[in-house]
């Protein structure tokens, strides 16, 4: 029996490059604004994976992403980084999804993906920095989490030894599989791609995606089926609908607000030497500082 | 309409966490205004008189669930007491702080219960709904406000439906304070020898490296706190060097601690801590809503930026145009010349 381990990955607005498109009038985001990147700790969480597979023969790392038809994007980069395969969870019904309906939704995924060995995410997407995914989707499996992982000392058919990154220092856990893990930015990078990995994998391709290209991969596809990434919609996962998108979301967006900054009288002074000796004597004299 | 509670968290030297009381405080204000009990939830190991530290701060009841091998936390006895306790309880309300604890415990609990959980909440207030497909009117849901979406907006949350409404809070966003020293409430104890099982033991603590947090600069008066446009942790000494001159800590940006310049105890923001020092000098901070979020309270703020449009700006009192290397010095070089 194989070594299974399924890396959640999320395809994710670069929020460090937030345009004045970025949100819709309905207040979700306009994603298509906005260029998609592997959100990084998610990259983190291959990298643990893929580092268990370089110990273990028997190890097999699939990658599974819920998200828009492009979110295949992210199945291939993960390819080329060296997991095995991919998923891609899509459908209109899972729009305007909450942590709560998206883990629902992975949950259903995963169990379709048994028997594994570990679940494996980043700690949080910097979309919505909510870290909330992870621990949802493990309790939804009924299976124990280890959250904020940094390093994992030492994997056995039974038993996994991992380190967490906690606010005020390190702990040290065992725990048994299946388990959920998330993992923390701390643990090291993401290696790159591997130039076999991406010519064996560059034309892998969705069923959706497929429709869209000119040419024709059947015999491609015929001869290397592993090119294909599958999609699954709510009807694959068997998913009851009530419990996606809006209506299995408990959370609602009450009020989006643009930031508007309340102008203080600033005054605004050079660096001269003039300017900065007033200043300090300022502060001095009005007790803010000394 | 049912009481109001918070998970209160155990520290290393085992009292109750700083964010517990900060959350208490808020709570308290919440229960009052809603007419309704102030509950706390306290689970750990030799707990004995862990009341008489929370009571103060106005707790009517405390559910108090002690027993060998519940400190240090992990994730399954831990939310298995309080899963049990919600299920009796049935809280309107559930606060738990933002903290390694909180953030592995809450969604735990939400999902199990099937409630709505925001996270990193900045503000929590009430107010009421109408939901227009169902025609339904709300009174007194809990606004969880909070920064989204790389700090460009302020979302609202409401969780109509489910309950508890459920949020997360960071460590110094809300204030501590003691609403009567002599309050006394209800000490609950809970049975744990009928909820623990042994699967709730599955994942074993083998080590632990823990110190209480040396850097603290929520307490700092003075605080002079670098972002990205330092540009170096070189140029970050620089923050040091004033702060040794003037008394204060040095805090960072997210952008300055992803850059590697500064340590992630120093973060002050959304995602970091909350500070209101009597004055902040913000130093090639360009001041996204996030950081503003952790001390925009601050009572006097200066910024030195080279950018006369950084948001930061519009939030200063005073804004030294000029590059840190030649400011920082400077201000050194003037305070030592005018305080004697």
């Amino acid at each position: 029996m194989s070594f299974r381990i399924i890396v959640l990955a999320k395809q994710v607005p670069d929020t460090r490059n937030v345009g004045k498109d970025a949100m819709k009038a309905d207040g979700t985001v306009n994603r298509a604004a906005l260029p998609a990147i592997f959100n990084p700790e998610d990259l983190n969480a291959l990298e643990l994976a893929l580092r268990i597979k370089d110990q273990r023969k028997d190890c097999e790392v699939i990658v599974l992403t819920m998200g828009p038809f492009r979110a295949a994007e992210i199945v291939r980069e993960a390819m080329y980084r060296g997991a095995d395969r991919g998923y891609l969870i899509t459908d209109r019904k899972f729009a305007g999804s909450d942590t709560l309906a998206t883990s629902y939704a992975i949950s259903l995924a995963v169990k379709k993906l048994e028997p594994y060995n570990l679940v494996i995410s980043g700690r949080q997407a910097i979309d919505g920095d909510t870290a909330q995914v992870g621990p949802q989707t493990a309790e939804k499996l009924n299976i124990p989490q280890v959250t904020y992982a940094e390093e994992i000392p030492e994997v056995t058919d039974t038993h996994i030894v991992i380190k967490r990154r906690l606010e005020l220092g390190i702990e040290t856990v065992k725990a048994p599989m299946p388990l959920a893990i998330t993992v923390h930015s701390s643990a090291p990078d993401c290696r790159q791609r591997v130039a076999k990995l991406l010519m064996k994998y560059k034309h892998a391709r969705t069923v959706t995606e497929l429709q869209n290209e000119t040419k024709d991969y059947t015999e491609l596809y015929n001869q290397r089926p592993y090119l294909q990434i599958d999609e699954w919609t709510v009807d694959d996962l068997h998913a009851d609908v009530e419990m996606l998108g809006l209506s299995g979301s408990p959370t609602k967006v009450k009020k989006i607000e643009n930031v508007v900054f309340a102008h203080k009288d600033s005054k605004v002074m050079t660096s001269s030497d003039e300017d900065i000796n007033n200043l300090m004597k300022d502060l001095i004299e009005s007790h803010v500082i000394g | 309409m049912n009481n109001i509670f918070v998970y209160c968290e155990i520290t290393e030297d085992k009292v109750i966490a700083d964010v517990s009381l900060e959350l208490l405080s808020k709570g308290r204000k919440l229960a009052s205004e809603l007419n309704v009990k102030l509950e706390a939830v306290v689970i750990g190991t030799d707990l004995k008189d862990v009341e008489a530290q929370i009571f103060p701060y106005g707790v009517d009841v405390v559910h108090v669930a002690d027993d060998k091998n519940l400190f240090p936390y992990t994730t399954l006895p831990h939310s298995a007491i309080v899963l049990e306790i919600f299920k009796h309880e049935k809280p309107e309300i559930a606060i738990f702080g933002a903290t390694s604890i909180g953030r592995d415990l809450a969604p735990r609990i939400a999902s199990a219960l099937r409630c709505g959980l925001t996270a990193d909440c900045t503000s929590l207030e009430f107010g009421d709904h109408f939901e227009n497909k169902t025609q339904t009117e709300y009174k007194n849901l809990l606004y969880q406000i909070r920064p989204a979406f790389g700090g460009n907006i302020i979302a609202t949350i409401i969780n109509p439906e489910t309950r508890p409404q459920m949020a997360t809070v960071r460590e110094g966003v809300m204030k501590k304070e003691i609403l009567d020293a002599k309050y006394k409430g209800k000490v609950k104890k809970v049975n744990t020898a009928a909820i623990l099982k042994d699967e709730h033991f599955v994942v074993q603590i083998i080590e632990r490296h823990m110190e209480a947090s040396k850097i603290n600069i929520k307490n700092s008066q003075v605080i002079i706190a670098g972002g990205y446009g330092v540009g170096s942790k070189e140029n970050f000494k620089l923050l040091y060097d004033l702060a040794d001159v003037l008394g204060a800590q040095v805090g960072a940006s997210r952008a300055a601690v992803d850059a590697g310049y500064s340590e992630h105890e120093r973060q002050i923001g959304q995602t970091g801590v909350t500070v209101r020092p009597k004055l902040y000098i913000a130093c090639g901070i360009s001041g996204a809503v996030q950081h503003r979020a952790g001390m925009d309270q601050s009572a006097q703020i200066i910024s030195i930026n080279t950018d006369l449009n950084a948001p930061i700006n519009h939030i200063a009192d005073f804004t030294i145009i000029g590059s840190i290397t030649d400011v920082i010095p400077k201000m050194i070089k003037y305070y030592k010349a005018n305080s004697k």
